[in-house]
């Protein structure tokens, strides 16, 4: 066992991913000699050079299309987007060709291509530095998406995302970067949760608390807080698909959910689960399904994002709020 | 690229050495009055003076960010000077200087590191666009600005410029690619400038480009020209020459300052990881600022008495920002709401309502409330 950060797993993860297969390559913006603006590919330029660690020249469409390319030759390309506002330039390369190979080419070409995001709020950056856009990959047929709330999912994640066959966006909590847990790096890849299984964060009676990501940590405190209830947290863990086997099986024992994410409510992943809970869950649904997220407003300056992000009160709130029924 | 290149490049214009000495160039013959000089000087001293209290500001807590200038003075102070007052500028993020020359307060290019506004001041009255953090992005906005420039048949004798900036990194971008080739077809009036400081946070110039930089207008159709980016002379009479030649008619033009990034790409940033400081200490001896200043005492033209001056204004204004930079109100919760949309917008406007409710919940409790 080690103790090891989010920040520090990722990196422990590709390192080894890199050592199981050559055709590993990471790619973006500073990764090489920085290892990146958090340090995630500390050290990988240094020990696997410069043809499997590539610095980019600064343009993110270009570090899809040709991680694209480099898949098309056999290659499984790990690219690092550096913030989440600065995945744009890259949208046209991610949702008209790296989401539709597939499908094009009736199953005969693969895209194992990661794109790692560092993303969500609450460190106090400048405009682009905070955004939470799960919903438009999630939005997307052909993306996997999923995202992390600890060091050991981190570790095997991003090694599972490396080896699925399709592309994953893998989105990395940055505000939670420094959270440590003990991770054995030693266990075989096959006792390791599959990537797309929802996790029980902890276990409950009263009401089923979905979260991912970053409001993970916030999810359980809410739990903690809240002394009249009984909270189950649900960590979602992989945003598509989500696994509603979970999902439902825990809303059918406590007929009241909350789903809380960073992102604006509006048209979020947390409508498309409140939408399926309704229709797999009507009759054991003691109240409707309540969204704990962000406004839909641009995310604000950030003297303003402590108001902008859902925090633990505004996380009880919600739970308040399936209670009154 | 090595720093000798930039000697060896017949291309690049020079007019002030870092000695002091001033240098002749065929096609631009340039004159300048002491009163000028003296000015450009004065800029330069206290745009470096605001630079580096808003990094001790950063490092106090008080911004939670700073990108720094510092080395880049000529670029921006020459080509800023170089702009008319009805000409209209598109800057990265780190155009301290240029907004020094727009005349926008100090206190209003702190609201963004501080995290008050992500915007801070009317771009249609200091004719400086907002700061633009998406690199690349604001090269189109000036062609397309410039566009529309023509159209008003503003172009001619005694018309408008538009003037872009960005950095070395930017001209990998597909932005920046697509602005030169749109002004280009277009013969827009827009100029622009890109200051090469060699870095593009920890990336060095070759990993984004194989030419030197000016050349790459040639391939869209249009003149590129390098000048010593640490001379805010060259800076000041090249940008002149290209507004001018946009404003007459004459379409864009490529200006790559050859330049330096003293300081860290950020507060954020630790350089020590990537690059090795004798380049600094290599770049330290062709400082912008103390070759004006040995220009001026060659020349005669400035005395003790005057750099005592403006230092002493410097003094003044590290005070002011410092103070000023303490006093940005924070914005209220509810502002988080506020001019998303020119019209009223009923989901929005609901949000809001409940947000003020939820904020009013916590006054009785003696928690944070609304406005
Ligand atoms: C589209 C986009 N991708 C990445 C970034 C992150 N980033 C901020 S500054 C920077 C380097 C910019 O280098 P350059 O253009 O040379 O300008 P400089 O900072 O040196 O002035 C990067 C990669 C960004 N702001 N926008
Ligand atoms: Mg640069």
């Amino acid at each position: 066992m080690t103790d090891l950060t989010i920040g520090k797993a990722i990196n422990a993860g590709l390192r080894r991913a890199m050592e199981n297969d050559p055709k590993v390559l990471v790619m973006g913006e500073d990764v090489g000699r920085l290892g990146g603006v958090f340090r995630v590919t500390d050290q990988l330029h240094k020990d696997f050079g410069a043809e499997r660690v590539i610095d980019t020249p600064l343009a993110e469409s270009g570090i899809v299309g040709t991680a694209i390319g480099l898949a098309l030759r056999g290659y499984r390309p790990v690219c690092e987007i550096q913030f989440d506002g600065f995945f744009f330039p890259a949208a046209n390369q991610t949702f008209t060709q790296l989401a539709k190979m597939r499908r094009r080419s009736a199953g005969t070409l693969s895209m194992p291509v990661v794109l790692r995001i560092p993303y969500g709020g609450g460190i106090g950056a400048v405009e682009h530095h905070s955004e939470s856009p799960e919903a438009y990959f999630a939005h997307t047929a052909g993306l996997r998406v999923v995202t992390v709330a600890n060091a050991v999912d981190a570790y095997w994640m991003i090694q599972q995302a490396i080896t699925s066959d399709d592309p994953v966006v893998f989105l990395e909590p940055k505000r939670r970067y420094y959270e440590k847990a003990a991770v054995d790096t030693s266990a075989s890849p096959e006792s390791a949760e599959p990537m797309g299984a929802a996790r029980i964060a902890r276990p409950g009676t009263d009401a089923t608390l979905i979260a991912y990501g970053p409001m993970v940590k916030t999810a359980l405190q809410a739990a903690e807080a809240d002394e009249d209830h009984s909270i189950e947290v649900i960590d979602l863990r992989s945003i598509s698909p989500v696994d509603y086997d979970t999902v439902t099986a825990s809303v059918r024992r406590t007929g009241r959910v909350v789903i809380t994410h960073e992102a604006p409510v509006g048209n979020g992943v947390g409508a498309e689960i409140a939408a399926r809970i309704t229709e797999d869950c009507f009759y054991h649904l003691e109240a409707p399904v309540i969204r704990v997220g962000a406004f839909d407003t641009p995310y604000p300056q950030s003297r303003l994002e402590e108001h902008y992000l859902p925090d633990l009160d505004r996380v009880l709130d919600g739970v308040d709020r399936a209670f009154a029924y | 690229m090595s720093d000798n290149t930039a000697h060896e490049e017949p291309e690049l214009v020079q007019l002030l050495t870092p000695e002091g000495e001033l240098r002749t160039h065929p096609d631009y013959p340039f004159e300048i009055s002491g009163e000028e000089a003296r000015g450009l000087y004065r800029d330069m001293v206290l745009v470096r003076r605001f630079d580096s209290e808003a990094v001790a500001l950063q490092r106090q807590g008080e911004l939670g960010l700073w990108a720094s200038l510092l080395g880049q003075e000529a670029a921006q102070i020459g080509s800023g000077r170089a702009l008319r007052d009805g000409d209209m500028a598109f800057p990265s993020y780190r155009e301290h200087g240029v907004a020094w020359c727009r005349e926008v307060p100090p206190r209003e290019l702190l609201g963004m590191f501080r995290g008050v506004t992500n915007g801070g001041w009317d771009p249609n009255e200091h004719r400086l666009h907002l700061y633009t953090i998406v690199i690349g992005s604001q090269a189109l906005h000036a062609t397309g600005y410039a566009m529309g420039v023509q159209r008003d048949g503003a172009v001619g004798e005694d018309g408008e410029a538009v003037i872009s900036y960005f950095g070395d990194g930017a001209t990998s971008q597909g932005d920046t690619n697509e602005a030169f080739n749109y002004a280009a077809v277009n013969n827009a009036p827009v100029v622009f400038f890109c200051q090469n400081n060699q870095w593009a946070i920890s990336e060095p110039l070759e990993r984004q480009s194989r030419v030197p930089i000016y050349r790459r207008a040639a391939g869209f159709g249009f003149p590129g020209i390098r000048i010593d980016g640490n001379d805010v002379f060259a800076s000041l009479a090249v940008t002149r020459a290209a507004l001018d030649g946009a404003r007459e008619g004459q379409g864009p033009t490529l200006i790559e300052a050859f330049t330096y990034r003293m300081g860290a790409h950020t507060t954020n940033d630790d350089p020590s990881r990537y690059r090795a400081s004798a380049e600094l200490e290599e770049w330290k001896r062709k400082d912008p600022i103390s070759r004006l200043r040995a220009y001026l005492e060659k020349q005669g033209l400035a005395g003790e008495d005057f750099f005592a001056g403006v230092e002493a204004e410097a003094d003044a204004l590290g005070e002011r920002v410092r103070r000023e930079c303490r006093e940005l109100p924070d914005p209220a919760p509810l502002e988080i709401f506020d001019e998303v949309y020119a019209e009223p917008h009923t989901g929005l406007d609901r949000q809001r309502a409940e947000f003020a409710d939820y904020l009013a919940s916590f006054e009785g409790a003696g928690a944070e409330g609304g406005r």
